[in-house]
């Protein structure tokens, strides 16, 4: 009898543990001091440290102390992780397609981008090619990259941010050499692609498919990605090629409407992504490898290790993203019909 | 085997318990044995020297840093939510299917095995479907701001639905061996429902019972598809263990994420070890559980 009420008071503890720990971590109680930024795969560095400063810097203005947690992953896959219900105040991600996304379930107005400066992408950067120390492979320019025996590791544009403006921007190039036309540029992607021995999700993947494993003999990347990369494997191992021409890549940011109204969080998000076009933020974006929007903010050394390069916009060469995406990356678009998988070599 | 051999005639000269050529036999266990070290034990290695490839101090600096701290807190939380769940459910599961007889029987343990063949991720979509800010009911959830997905609930729900068929799986197959006639003697005797579940069901498969619970537990620390699926990856909030693996890896922290991968490993040791010591401890009480003393079948 006394073991019988003894295992059942277990029990009855165990429901209890349990009930109360999910009704703790259910409502978003003291969500209003905490703010979530989602952002994409390779800005983690950058916003630990914009985070830090902005903490600080709300803090010296308001008396509030706050924190703010931040959320990385494939721009695509974050963009859709909001639409579900991630609780985000802020995204920070890859491309305007997906904060588009986003947009069309309402979650915010159709005319976010226009709601902060510069096409609300605080910072900007760039695609540039890694390849092996000395560049063995002589590797220059795009039209080195269509060449017999260059092995080519570049993300899949269907599942990557990344991707799709290191696809764009080899676009860009081929329309734009002497002669060109819609055809020739399109054989030019083509053959480029025929030289990717594999395609990851994601362009960390990429990098470590390349970096880590040694797979390929270049690296279409992010410039912040492959200064990252240089910085971890070492200048000894790896080094950077800027081709004659790339494309703007703009990462754009946007305030999630609906959830600052209801974590009522407005101010300080809006304050957080304000804080972005400040100089001490500025300065933060270039050290992380960025290109700042406000070059006379951040350190000269830091401005100095961005080559100056001619580069194409994704509105002025393509349409906006809205066009590109339908025209290339959608199902039975451009890529689909130049890249057949397995059909390397 | 004696009997026989004594009427057939002199025993043979070796250990007659195979009669394979001891080459054979050498080459049988060298090939278990390289296996075993192959995909088992080298693997493991390989985390640990990892682990500790830049040095005691960084481990221990990575296994400290606060993101992983809170990484281990929300794993174990999670597994301290979703095991004794399961065990409630395995429990009265196993007790309906091996001590009565009802209609859709056969349904009910298709649907206990159904987490094994259904995909981990399609796990977590199910969730995302219902809890999400698209899904079923997810969008009333969130107008009264309460947060499945993205959040612990969603969490400890992916983990219970993937390690659902532990501990009646391991239940089942030996309370349908002991039959009922315990709970029968206990019942004339008097007894009421508690009283028999308690005193008579309970301790004769309390050593199964506990093989599910470790093997739940195992699995529910080390669950990464229908997590990362429902997770959110917020970072020192929903990211459990082998999500920041993955994210450390990812992040070209390679010592880190080993660091914590070992440290995952060393809790699945501690599992195992724990089931071997109470092995070796209660040993012959298990071998007796399992024995059946009065079952006739062996």
């Amino acid at each position: 009898m006394k073991r019988n009420t003894s295992m059942g008071g277990r029990i009855r503890n165990w429901v209890a543990a349990a009930i109360v720990a999910l009704s703790a971590a259910a409502p978003g109680v003291a969500a209003s001091q905490t703010l979530l930024n989602v952002s994409y795969d390779p800005t983690r560095e950058l916003y630990e440290a914009i985070n830090a400063a902005f903490v600080a810097d709300w803090k010296a203005k308001t008396g509030q102390t706050i924190r703010v947690n931040q959320a990385h992953g494939g721009s695509g896959a974050q963009a859709r992780a909001v639409i579900d219900g991630l609780n985000a105040d802020v995204v920070t991600l890859a491309l305007a397609y997906d904060i588009d996304a986003i947009a069309a379930r309402g979650l915010i107005p159709a005319d976010w981008q226009k709601r902060l400066p510069n096409n609300s992408a605080p910072y900007t950067s760039t695609i540039v090619f890694l390849v092996k120390k000395g560049n063995p492979k002589g590797i220059k320019d795009w039209n080195d990259l269509v060449k017999a025996g260059v092995q080519v590791i570049t993300p899949n544009p269907k599942t990557s941010g990344g991707a799709r403006w290191n696809y764009l921007a080899a676009w860009a190039y081929a329309s734009k050499q002497p002669g060109a036309t819609e055809a020739t540029t399109k054989t030019f992607v083509q053959s480029l692609f025929k030289n990717v021995p594999v395609l990851d999700t994601g362009a960390r993947g990429s990098t470590v498919t390349f970096a880590q494993r040694g797979i390929g003999d270049v690296l279409l990347a992010w410039e912040n990605e492959a200064f990252l990369a240089i910085n971890e494997f070492g200048r000894d191992k790896f080094e950077i090629v800027v081709p004659s021409m790339s494309i703007l890549a703009e990462p754009p940011i946007a305030i999630i409407d609906r959830n600052v109204d209801r974590k009522r969080t407005r101010a300080v998000a809006e304050g957080y992504l304000n804080f972005l076009y400040t100089p001490a933020a500025q300065a933060i974006i270039a050290a992380n490898h960025y290109r700042p929007r406000f070059p006379e903010h951040a350190k000269p050394a830091d401005v100095a290790q961005f080559p100056k390069v001619e580069l194409v916009t994704i509105d002025g060469q393509f349409g906006g993203w809205a066009k590109a995406q339908s025209t290339h990356f959608a199902d039975g678009g451009v890529f689909d019909q130049i890249y057949t998988p397995g059909g390397v070599r | 085997m004696t009997k026989t051999s004594s009427v057939m005639g002199p025993p043979p000269p070796a250990l007659t318990t195979t009669t394979e050529p001891p080459a054979v036999r050498r080459a049988l266990i060298l090939g278990a044995v390289a296996f075993v070290a192959l995909f088992l034990v080298m693997p493991l290695a390989v985390v640990l020297a990892e682990a500790f490839r830049r040095g005691v101090g960084a481990y221990f600096d990575a296994i400290t840093e606060p993101y992983t701290l809170a990484a281990v807190g929300l794993t174990l939380t999670a597994a301290a939510i979703a095991v004794p769940l399961n065990v409630i459910f395995g429990l009265t599961a196993a007790w309906a299917i091996a001590k009565f007889e009802f209609a859709g029987k056969s349904l009910l343990i298709t649907l206990i095995d159904l987490p094994f063949s259904v995909s981990p991720v399609i796990a977590g979509l199910i969730y995302v479907l219902m809890f999400g800010a698209q899904g079923w009911v997810g969008p009333w959830l969130i107008e009264h701001d309460f947060r499945i997905i993205f959040a612990l609930p969603g969490i400890v729900l992916a983990t219970v639905f993937v390690t659902f068929p532990f501990v009646a799986r391991e239940l089942i197959p030996l309370m349908q061996d002991q039959g009922t006639d315990e709970e029968e003697a206990a019942t004339l005797l008097g007894a009421s429902g508690w009283q028999t579940f308690f005193r008579v069901t309970l301790p004769n498969v309390k050593w199964a019972l506990l093989y599910g619970v470790l093997l739940c537990n195992a699995r529910a620390m080390g669950e990464f598809g229908a997590v990362a699926v429902v997770s959110g990856h917020i970072r020192g909030v929903t990211n459990t263990m082998p999500l920041h693996i993955e994210i450390l890896y990812n992040e070209y922290k390679f010592a880190a994420s080993f660091a914590v991968a070992s440290l995952l490993a060393l809790l699945a040791l501690v599992t195992l070890v724990a089931k071997i010591l109470l092995e070796w401890r209660y040993g012959d009480e298990l071998a007796g559980v399992h024995r059946m003393p009065r079952g006739g079948k062996a």
